[in-house]
């Protein structure tokens, strides 16, 4: 069906709803490489003019993929819960935003309202929304998430522990993990990017995460991400597996370029949760998302990449995540080109995923390609916080030395704690305190020059030995 | 400085190139810390957008004997090139025109493009020593080589297209990788069996890092001259064809002995 909107003496058309979509969408660079950005300003403002008026029943009537071909539009419309979607049902886009803000919506009424959003009207709202109004609806959706702690409780901020060394030395990534925990990062999950996906290699970096998480006792989840089928194998073999990662798209043809299907995470998940290693609760799935990642496997049928990236949080929310992060900046520029544009992404995602009910990270990330620098990351940092991330990432110093990218760091964190007031997830904050590395308020205390993680590592690795 | 927390692990440092124990005043950086990080991205920012010094690597690329076609994508300057991958990958009209008349009553087995890429620092500081240390092996191996085509605004691809216009069974590519914090200077080697327009990356085979510190120009180039027979003899690059050389960087990764718990 065909949109149009007069503004002025010129009127605009739009002849489906993904084209009106991608009209719509604040400017970035993989729309305008994808040929389906609006070509002037005017007409980016015309076609959210258009889609304000645009009723929610339209967006579930008129799929973006056909349901006969992609699997992720029949996810979408099989798992639609209409009761939820009742009290909104009525509603256009643009009544849909003000319904979001209005004071009478309450955290409560956003939760059971989750699994009636689906991610076009997520996508959709998003675009007529600023960058406060994302900061605050976002900040009133709750999801709280469990496994060996909690994550996601009013007032907590947890972060991915993301110590990847260029050739997997387990000394290194050791040496990166004990400088984390002292930092007080790690409650999220201690998660290593693997330099290949080498089964073996990934087997080792297992049981290294358990021996760890075992002596000291830490309440927190390790994962290595690796691809579910190395996983699966590797569960099947008997290996220490906490959490099962996949990277994962919003169309069955971005899945298919990631070796992927619905039934392989599925799988994984049963195989995951049948280990049963969870101590306070059974989320066992650990998905990443970016915009860009459909265009970037010429997957994306003509849909703009916000769109398609709230689509993968259709993927995500079928498999009950512990933790899902869109790594917002690590695509590059020809996806999201500057500082603002990165902002934009991250808390358009952010938004999304929390409104369709999930527990909602963001890799704060750039290139060395991108327009974006350190201050840029200090802002979505802040804006991120303000909007009750469920978790960012911790890298030594912010420099991922086997990615090449520049993520958030443990001082980052730190930071934000500061300014927000944002505690940990409280199982982990008992165990620092209990450690020794921060006091009962989680402020670090002065590093103990023998403690025991470090005193350990040191012995691992052959280093001279502490002096007492 | 006053109120440094000093971080006592910092042996560990040697460990890993990760910037660990680097100490905190309050949650916040000490002020050597932000101005070295700073520095970092500074270079790497430089790398990005350095321009190649054209005439130099031709210079040098001529003093081994090759002869040399410079060329030019139609990713007009640096800003268009960030944004617009797929302009990279094409020759412009100009250059395309003057490739085909260079290659007139001329042929050659394997074409080599040297572009930019993501680091003109980088293909400045290890080409020329790539390509010094794989002129024996073009010579052992008896291959015939067309001029060496030196592109600016360059991805990967565009030597698909320098390579079909040249009727090259092989192409080789040196480009700039994406400059990391640590390393803006990481030159990327890919070599695709057969090239024309369209190829897919599954299609090639790559050999990336090559720079002081990282893949030493000698080894680079054993395991680039390996790659190119092998990719001659069985008429394939990529997934289907391994790097069996054994002159590629090997992973470390063994694995770590904690002491036994002490109970703390």
């Amino acid at each position: 069906m065909a949109y149009s909107q007069r503004v002025g003496t010129t009127t605009y058309t739009f002849p489906n709803l993904k084209t009106l979509l991608a009209r719509a969408s604040p400017p970035r660079a993989g729309d305008r490489l994808a040929g389906i950005a609006a070509e002037s300003a005017e007409e980016n403002v015309a076609a959210k003019l258009a889609l304000a008026d645009v009723p929610l029943k339209t967006i579930l009537a008129e799929p973006l993929v056909p349901y006969e071909t992609d699997d992720v539009t029949r996810l979408i419309l099989d798992t639609h819960d209409p009761r939820a979607f009742a009290p909104v049902a009525h509603m256009t886009v643009g009544a849909f935003r003000e319904h979001l803000l209005s004071h009478a919506t309450t955290p409560e009424t956003l939760a059971a309202l989750a699994p009636a959003v689906t991610p076009e009207m997520a996508a959709a709202v998003s675009k007529l929304m600023r960058n406060q109004d994302l900061v605050l609806a976002a900040r009133k959706c709750r999801v709280v998430t469990a496994f060996r702690n909690t994550i996601g409780l009013p007032g907590t901020m947890a972060v991915r522990l993301q110590p990847n060394h260029p050739t997997d030395d387990a000394a290194g990534i050791m040496a990166s993990i004990a400088d984390g925990l002292m930092y007080g990062a790690g409650d999220a999950v201690i998660g290593i990017n693997p330099a290949t996906d080498s089964p073996d290699r990934i087997e080792r970096l297992l049981r290294l995460l358990d021996d760890l998480i075992g002596r000291y006792r830490i309440p927190t989840q390790g994962c290595i991400l690796g691809h579910v089928t190395t996983t699966l194998d590797l569960m099947a073999k008997g290996a220490p597996v906490d959490l099962v990662f996949q990277s994962i798209g919003g169309t069955e043809a971005t899945n298919r370029s990631f070796g992927i299907t619905l039934d392989l995470l599925r799988e994984a998940r049963e195989a995951a949760l049948s280990l049963k290693r969870g101590t306070v609760g059974s989320n066992v799935m650990y998905f990443e998302t970016g915009q860009g990642s459909a265009l970037s496997a010429d997957a994306h049928h003509g849909i703009d990449q916000q769109t398609c990236e709230a689509r993968a949080y259709a993927v995500a929310r079928a498999f009950d995540p512990l933790l899902v992060n869109s790594v917002v900046g690590f695509i590059g520029p020809e996806y999201l080109y500057d500082g603002k544009e990165i902002l934009r992404a991250a808390l358009e995602d952010h938004f999304c995923g929390k409104l369709m009910g999930l527990p909602m990270g963001v890799d704060v990330c750039y290139t060395n390609h991108a327009e974006a620098d350190q201050d840029d990351m200090d802002v979505v940092l802040t804006t991120l916080a303000a909007a009750g991330v469920t978790y960012v990432m911790g890298i030594p110093g912010a420099d991922d030395v086997m990615l090449g990218y520049q993520s958030t760091s443990f001082h980052d964190a730190l930071y934000v704690r500061e300014v927000f007031g944002l505690k940990r997830a409280p199982e982990f904050e008992a165990w620092l305190a209990g450690m020794g590395i921060s006091d009962t308020d989680g402020r670090l205390l002065p590093a103990s020059p023998t403690h025991a993680l470090v005193a350990d590592v040191h012995a691992a690795a052959g280093l001279p030995e502490l002096p007492s | 400085m006053t109120g440094i927390a000093r971080d006592p692990w910092q042996a560990m440092s040697s460990l890993t190139p990760a910037r660990i124990a680097i100490g905190r005043t309050g949650a916040s950086l000490p002020t050597r810390e932000v101005l070295s990080f700073a520095l970092s991205h500074a270079r790497a920012r430089d790398a990005v957008h350095a321009r190649l010094d054209v005439e130099a690597l031709a210079g040098h690329v001529q003093a081994l004997g090759f002869d040399t076609i410079l060329v030019a994508s139609r990713a007009t300057d640096r800003a268009i090139y960030l944004r617009r991958p797929d302009l990279g990958r094409r020759l412009d009209a100009a250059s395309r025109d003057r490739l085909v008349a260079a290659m007139e009553g001329r042929t050659c087995d394997v074409a080599i493009v040297v572009g930019d890429g993501l680091s003109a620092t980088a293909v400045a500081a290890n080409a020329p020593a790539l390509m010094e240390k794989l002129a024996p092996h073009v010579t052992r191996l008896g291959l015939v080589v067309g001029p060496v085509v030196i592109a600016e605004g360059a991805r990967v691809a565009l030597g698909d297209e320098v390579g079909e216009t040249m009727g090259a069974r092989l192409m080789i590519v040196l480009i700039g990788e994406r400059p990391g914090l640590s390393a803006a200077d990481s030159l990327g080697v890919y070599v695709t069996y057969a090239p024309r327009l369209g190829r897919t990356d599954a299609e090639r085979n790559c050999i990336s890092n090559v720079r002081a510190g990282g893949l030493a120009p000698e080894a680079a180039a054993a395991s680039l001259a390996w790659l190119a027979e092998a990719a001659l003899a069985r008429r394939t690059t990529g997934v289907g064809l391994k790097d069996e050389s054994g002159t590629g960087l090997a992973a470390t990764g063994a694995g770590l002995e904690l002491p036994p718990p002490s109970d703390a």
